[in-house]
């Protein structure tokens, strides 16, 4: 499992426990990345879901999609289910309930789950330090309320609530760095992944999984709908998004930074802006601002790799030191 | 053998919980809940009860956390007051939607503004439609008597509901009163094991929490209420059961002097002791008085209810919350709702007072009886009695 990279394709299982049939739009690049992860979760896992475009694409009463435990409960809380359920699991086997071993619990959410509503309830889970992953699918607005800007919603994308006009050049802010904040939790895995690396992607979440404690991967679903873009270039974006910089792909294990691509240099970001609709209208200069950004936060990001060669960091978070005590 | 020791309500509410053997608690503390989840957290850490306990970072948290816990078949206590109710809310429904049988004990307390920290109902009232069955304790004895209960009656297969024990914030939780702890191999008898029928496991993978469409949706709601009235006879078992066990007997519609007074005093929760003083004294004076009190606030006992007014001209009803703008007080209007199509039936009178922490004693109880028994004689043009206010 954890060198997925020298499998060939058709070494993966067909199957996973997200099962064919299900709502999504056409092109749907989170369907795509779901399909993925759940290909590296296997069968023993509990899933979390928040309320978001997964949660309704995949389980209308009286169907589901899931072929493993599932629950589903409200929008801001999944990483507070999954405390819930990582202590029932732990207090009942320690009590003698025949319980299955060694199951895992994981959280998945969008970005407004993870990034906006859900990040207090998120923040307490890592701070205590549960035994579960949380995958974010970030498709960068609020899309199944119909494309409203979150705050993971990237600088001069037009959503339906970060119109562009006269007096505006669509959303205002900069992408929150959700991952960064994962980071700054001290737990002992944080990645990033996007469905355009897909061998990549699976072995984030399998490390993920892998990791006692709390693990966090954010991976970037392309959304067509949302992202006013062509249903045959969602790979072709993602990759872009990875190849540019708009989304680097990279892990922070026990605090030590690494780069996943091998990328001597960056690709314009304009590449990656031209072929979505909700960047259309950016005038060079605007595109100029988000290429100086962009650019400033890759460097950042590359000292972090630098500083994690040297040797110190602590082996594991905290709380698992604690947990593993009981 | 059973022993009454002076002991706070709070302290002998969570050794209450330690005997139902709980797997999992998660709270956030908030006054006057935090003596109880405080002494949790002791029993815990000393190894005397033997739980995971999530300290989580909020009420929206520890309501979902619990979620998650009890539908992975743990045993699931939380508890929590005022403000934190209130932040529960969208959680306590998902939790009697999705069938969780989960135990909370609230303290209550006022909702704020103005901030109040001391008692009254108007977090109760908040979470009244939440689909939670809602139990009232008078005092420490039926608080600790009734979270045990609600333990085995929540999880029975036949109910499926999560539970709500109330007990006045600060008047029961921070009051030492003698108090007969149960016997915990009693305890151990009196409740079986939680088995629930669809816990989350790889083995048997189940869906919990998809949506419905509307053509769905109104069957779901349904059954709901069906399995939530239907609930009230296993209330009702459990309740005797208890009796038959510990010797102490509950019943939704208690009764004090009631049957063939002309004038009854309702009330819930921890003022209902002071007005049975109240109502002692003006029996003493020859009166007609006597006094019910809801111990079930859902499902409503519409037929206890209704059997014990039917030989009343008058019934008066203290709410401690008011419904800004509303037609009364909230306890009041359900009991208007519940005789409204009788063809005999008493006066209802409604009064407001007690919110937040102000007292009623004896003699305001008195007075309270006297000025409801003129209003229901010559009428009012208020629809409601806001007792002892300055105006």
């Amino acid at each position: 499992m954890e060198k997925y990279g020298v499998y060939v394709p058709k070494l993966i299982k067909r199957k996973e426990k997200f099962a064919p049939g299900h709502r999504a739009c056409i092109g749907c690049g989170e369907a795509l990345a779901v399909r993925m992860a759940f290909k590296a979760l296997g069968n023993n896992i509990i899933i979390v879901n928040a309320t978001g475009c997964i949660e309704i694409f995949t389980g209308q009463l009286p169907v589901t999609s899931w072929e493993v435990p599932w629950i589903h409960t409200l929008f801001e809380n999944a990483a507070a289910v999954a405390s819930g359920i990582e202590a029932g699991y732990k207090a009942m086997r320690r009590k003698g309930h025949p319980m299955p071993e060694n199951t895992k619990v994981v959280a998945i959410g969008g970005d407004g789950a993870t990034s906006d509503i859900g990040l207090q309830a998120l923040s307490g889970a890592f701070e205590r330090g549960h035994d579960f992953t949380y995958i974010c699918f970030d498709n960068e607005a609020y899309m199944n309320t119909g494309i409203q800007r979150s705050s993971a919603t990237p600088f001069g994308a037009v959503t339906t609530t970060s119109p562009a006009g006269k007096k505006s050049f669509g959303q205002f802010s900069w992408k929150k760095n959700m991952p960064e904040i994962a980071v700054a939790h001290n737990i002992p895995y944080v990645a990033t992944a996007t469905h355009s690396h897909p061998f990549d992607l699976m072995a984030k979440v399998r490390r993920a999984v892998d990791t006692p404690g709390p693990a966090y991967v954010h991976i970037l679903s392309v959304c067509p709908t949302g992202w006013r873009s062509a249903t045959n270039t969602v790979i072709q974006q993602a990759r872009l998004a990875a190849e540019t910089g708009m989304f680097p792909l990279y892990e922070v294990i026990d605090g030590k930074y690494q780069m996943s691509l091998d990328l001597p240099r960056l690709k314009p970001v304009k590449d990656y802006l031209k072929i979505q609709g909700r960047f259309r209208h950016l005038s060079d200069d605007m595109i100029a601002r988000i290429q100086e950004r962009v650019d400033l936060e890759y460097q950042k990001l590359l000292e972090k790799v630098k500083d994690g060669k040297k040797p110190i960091r602590r082996k594991s978070h905290p709380g698992i030191a604690e947990t593993s005590i009981r | 053998m059973t022993i009454r020791v002076g002991v706070e309500v709070s302290i002998a509410l969570a050794d209450a919980v330690k005997m139902a053997n709980p797997d999992v608690i998660a709270a956030y503390p908030i006054t006057p809940q935090t003596h109880i989840v405080e002494h949790l957290a002791e029993l815990v850490a000393n190894g005397e009860l033997d739980a995971e306990y999530i300290p989580v970072e909020s009420e929206h948290s520890a309501m979902s956390a619990c979620l998650g816990s009890v539908a992975t078949g743990a045993r699931t206590f939380t508890a929590t007051s005022s403000q934190g109710l209130a932040l529960m809310n969208e959680v306590l429904f998902i939790a009697s939607g999705m069938r969780l049988p989960i135990v909370m004990a609230v303290a209550n307390r006022a909702l704020s503004a103005p901030l109040s920290i001391w008692c009254d109902h108007s977090d109760v009232m908040s979470v009244r439609d939440t689909g939670w069955i809602q139990i009232f304790a008078e005092n420490g004895q039926q608080a600790v008597d009734n979270i045990i209960c609600a333990f085995r009656i929540g999880e029975d297969n036949r109910v499926l509901l999560p539970v709500m024990v109330h007990l006045d914030g600060f008047n029961l939780t921070h009051v030492v009163e003698p108090i007969v702890l149960p016997e915990e191999s009693d305890v151990a008898k009196f409740l079986p094991p939680f088995k629930f029928p669809l816990p989350l496991n790889p083995d048997r993978p189940v869906a919990m929490g998809n949506f419905a469409a509307p053509g769905i949706f109104t069957e779901a709601k349904w059954a709901q209420e069906v399995n939530m009235k239907a609930s009230q006879k296993v209330i009702t078992e459990v309740w005797g059961e208890f009796n038959n066990t510990f010797g102490r007997q509950y019943r939704p519609v208690e009764k004090y002097h009631s049957d063939g007074s002309r004038v009854l005093l309702l009330t819930m929760g921890s003022a209902g002791e002071t007005a049975s003083v109240a109502i002692d004294e003006l029996r003493a004076e020859g009166g007609s008085v006597g006094q019910i009190s809801l111990r079930l606030w859902r499902p409503f006992p519409f037929d206890d209810l209704r059997q014990a007014v039917k030989d009343a001209d008058v019934l008066i009803v203290l709410d401690r919350a008011i419904s800004v703008g509303g037609p009364a007080g909230p306890v009041a209007s359900e009991v208007k709702a519940a005789l409204f199509n009788l063809d005999k039936k008493p006066k209802v009178v409604s009064f407001i007072g007690g919110l937040g922490g102000r007292d009623i004693t004896v003699e305001r109880f008195k007075d309270i009886i006297r000025k409801g028994t003129e209003i229901a004689r010559t009428g009012s043009r208020n629809e409601y009695e806001m007792y002892g206010v300055r105006e």
